[in-house]
């Protein structure tokens, strides 16, 4: 009887825990939203759905162990779904619509995923660089619903009257729809990292890292194998659908040419700079996304380069930031830091050992 | 002649060249897998750095030959270097670890092409005509291009042959992509083997690459859906076994030009992917393998 309430005690404590980490990462959001300009609000909007995304990755990698190339594409659906939605008289509410777009993602995770299931390392992520490759042309193949290498344009959702209210209220200001976005991708982007962090402490999260370490243990312990790997795939699709509609919104855009390759690797890029498996690193990695671009551009327009040029840089960094992560610090920051932490512990204890200085 | 059979025929032809362009690239990632069980993604990457080589010296009015050769060259370097630097370090960790660094270099290498040789597009030349060859008042899908192609890619594959068979060298690598640890006890040097099989991979990526620009226009990500086309075909032949990286480029080759001419062009790649993932769940192991069981 006791195990049995100290662990409902236990589960309680993690509940209350992850809610008020996402009720602090909410106003903080606010705090900044309201404290900066019109630019980086659009800047923080971006961050939302990338940091959503690199979420979603980073569970799915670092968890699960399974690689994804095919991100920017399930975020594409994601995209599409909410333009198409919004496209109406009288649309839904974008909570409803972020909601449709996540399941319609998550059907197409778990068709992928089935087949995802059964490979591992390269093979999967040899799989999913040709879904990357294969749904856009979808999109150019059915040019009377999603209007072929242009685009769809994206309905962004008015600010409704309470909204005007509460900020009214809060700094003085008019809410434009931009901030009206960027509150419903911070909206998005909490209710996401409340699940994640749920995610990780649960059976589900244990389970999948099981299947990650020691996939026959985890076998003869009881663990379907091929379930955890769909199940674990679906999940993360369902954040890049998420991610994918706040994208369209924040964007204006569903076009093919937002969703190469590259973007599935910019996302990438993200969770593993944060360190695979953790949700802080996620978020560092979406800001490194959001903040590094516009300082590279504008650092190699100034020495010299043209503006075509400039774009490229960006790539090239993450690039060189992939490969060398993973030369010197397979972890990420996340890892490094809690590799360095535990070994600064490791040494307190016996203040014999001398420690280095430079 | 009737025109459902020269469709027909014309779709063949295509799907011919098409397939061994594919089957050319296929064999640059079978020749890395076999020896390291590693899937070389820079592999696009770096043979589009190699055409573009090859272009600015053909731009410079270097013979076309000296331009070809010098690009085999720089594609055999760089795959040396690139597994000196980049993988070696990496092998032994986390299998994950050496993919993701490929990607990185994958990303990497289009970008400062992008930057060095810019991102329009640019037209390739091919050192023989581009106009298909006509039967009577019948116009075939068949170029002069297209027959250099299929010589080139025939030369390849019977200079691979040739190494893997006759040479010690080549037998070599055989014995250390087979077991290297004794290979090793052996007195082989196993570490130059890989790195040689990096190099020799880098090179006829390269062929694949200025093969696959023959006549048309490059830009940097005009590998890109090559990239996936070769690894497709390798998977279809089993990841180790050239001659099926061959048969499965052939075969990807006619069913991308069957889809395109009959059903639509815009589906070529989904069709690719469809085919992949049949493959991968009906028969992981390829048609060609040569390991009986394994998990992919």
């Amino acid at each position: 009887m006791s195990t049995d309430s100290t662990t409902k005690r236990l589960l309680d404590l993690n509940l209350t825990r992850n809610l008020l980490i996402s009720l602090a990462v909410l106003v903080a959001g606010m705090l900044l939203l309201e404290s900066t300009d019109r630019y980086t609000n659009t800047q923080l909007s971006s961050l939302t759905y990338y940091a959503i995304a690199a979420i979603g990755l980073t569970a799915l990698t670092g968890l699960n162990g399974q690689i994804s190339l095919g991100h920017g594409a399930l975020m594409a659906v994601g995209a599409y779904t909410t333009a198409l939605m919004l496209d109406t008289e009288t649309p839904l509410p974008f909570p409803v619509v972020a909601l449709v777009a996540v399941v319609v993602t998550s059907v197409v995770g778990f068709v992928v995923g089935i087949g995802a299931a059964r490979l591992h390392g390269p093979y999967l992520a040899g799989a999913t660089l040709a879904l990357a490759v294969a749904l856009p042309s979808v999109a150019l193949y059915f040019k009377g619903t999603f209007n072929g290498e242009v685009g769809l344009t994206v309905a962004s959702p008015r600010p409704p009257e309470w909204f005007v209210s509460f900020i009214d209220a809060v700094s003085g200001e008019f809410a434009t729809s931009s901030k009206y976005v960027a509150y419903l991708g911070l909206m998005c982007l909490v209710v996401a990292l409340f699940f994640a962090l749920n995610l990780r402490r649960s059976k589900i999260g244990r389970h999948w890292r099981a299947v990650r370490d020691q996939e026959v243990a985890a076998e003869i312990a009881g663990i379907n194998l091929g379930r955890t790997r769909v199940q674990a795939f679906v999940i993360s699709a369902a954040y890049a659908g998420l991610a994918g509609a706040v994208m369209a919104i924040v964007v204006r855009l569903a076009a093919p040419s937002a969703f190469t390759i590259v973007l599935s690797l910019s996302v990438l890029t993200a969770a593993v700079i944060g360190g695979l498996g953790s949700i802080t690193g996620a978020f560092i990695g979406a800001a490194v996304l959001v903040f590094l671009p516009p300082w590279v551009t504008s650092l190699s327009t100034g020495s010299g380069l043209s503006d075509t040029q400039a774009a490229q840089m960006s790539p090239l960094i993450y690039g060189i930031v992939l490969i060398l992560v993973m030369l010197l610090a397979p972890g990420g920051v996340m890892g490094t830091l809690s590799t360095a932490w535990r070994r600064a512990r490791l040494r307190r204890p016996n203040p014999a050992t001398p420690t280095q200085k430079g | 002649m009737n025109g459902d059979i020269q469709k027909l025929l014309n779709i063949l032809l295509n799907g011919l060249t098409q397939g061994i362009v594919i089957a050319a690239f296929a064999l640059a990632l079978v020749l890395i897998f076999r020896s390291t069980r590693i899937i070389n993604f820079a592999q696009g990457s770096q043979a589009m750095f190699t055409t573009y080589v090859a272009l600015t010296l053909l731009n410079r009015d270097f013979p076309y030959w000296a331009a070809f050769a010098i690009a085999l060259a720089a594609g055999f370097l760089i795959g040396a270097v690139l597994e000196r630097v980049v993988i070696r370090p990496l092998e032994g960790g986390m299998e994950l670890n050496i993919v993701i660094a490929t990607l990185g270099l994958y990303v990497a290498i289009q970008a400062l092409a992008a930057i060095l040789f810019g991102s329009d597009y640019q037209s390739f030349p091919s050192p023989v005509g581009v106009n298909g060859f006509q039967v009577g008042d019948t116009n075939l899908a068949l170029t002069p291009t297209s027959i250099f192609i299929l010589c080139t890619v025939g030369v390849v594959v019977v200079g691979l042959t040739l190494l893997f068979q006759k040479t010690q060298l080549g037998l070599t690598m055989r014995a250390a992509a087979f077991d290297g640890e004794v290979s090793r006890i052996l007195g082989v040097k196993v570490s130059h083997l890989l790195t040689f099989g990096w190099a020799l991979a880098g090179l006829v990526g390269a062929v694949a690459g200025i093969l696959v620009a023959s006549g048309q226009f490059i830009y940097p990500s005009y590998m890109e859906t090559l990239i996936v086309f070769g690894f497709i075909a390798a998977v279809i032949g089993g990841l180790d076994s050239p001659v099926g990286a061959v048969v499965g480029g052939l075969l990807l080759g006619l069913v991308n030009s069957l889809v395109s001419g009959y059903v639509a062009s815009g589906l070529v790649t989904l069709a690719a992917f469809v085919l992949l993932m049949v493959v991968l769940l009906l028969k992981p192991g390829g048609l060609f393998s040569s390991t009986k069981t394994r998990r992919v």
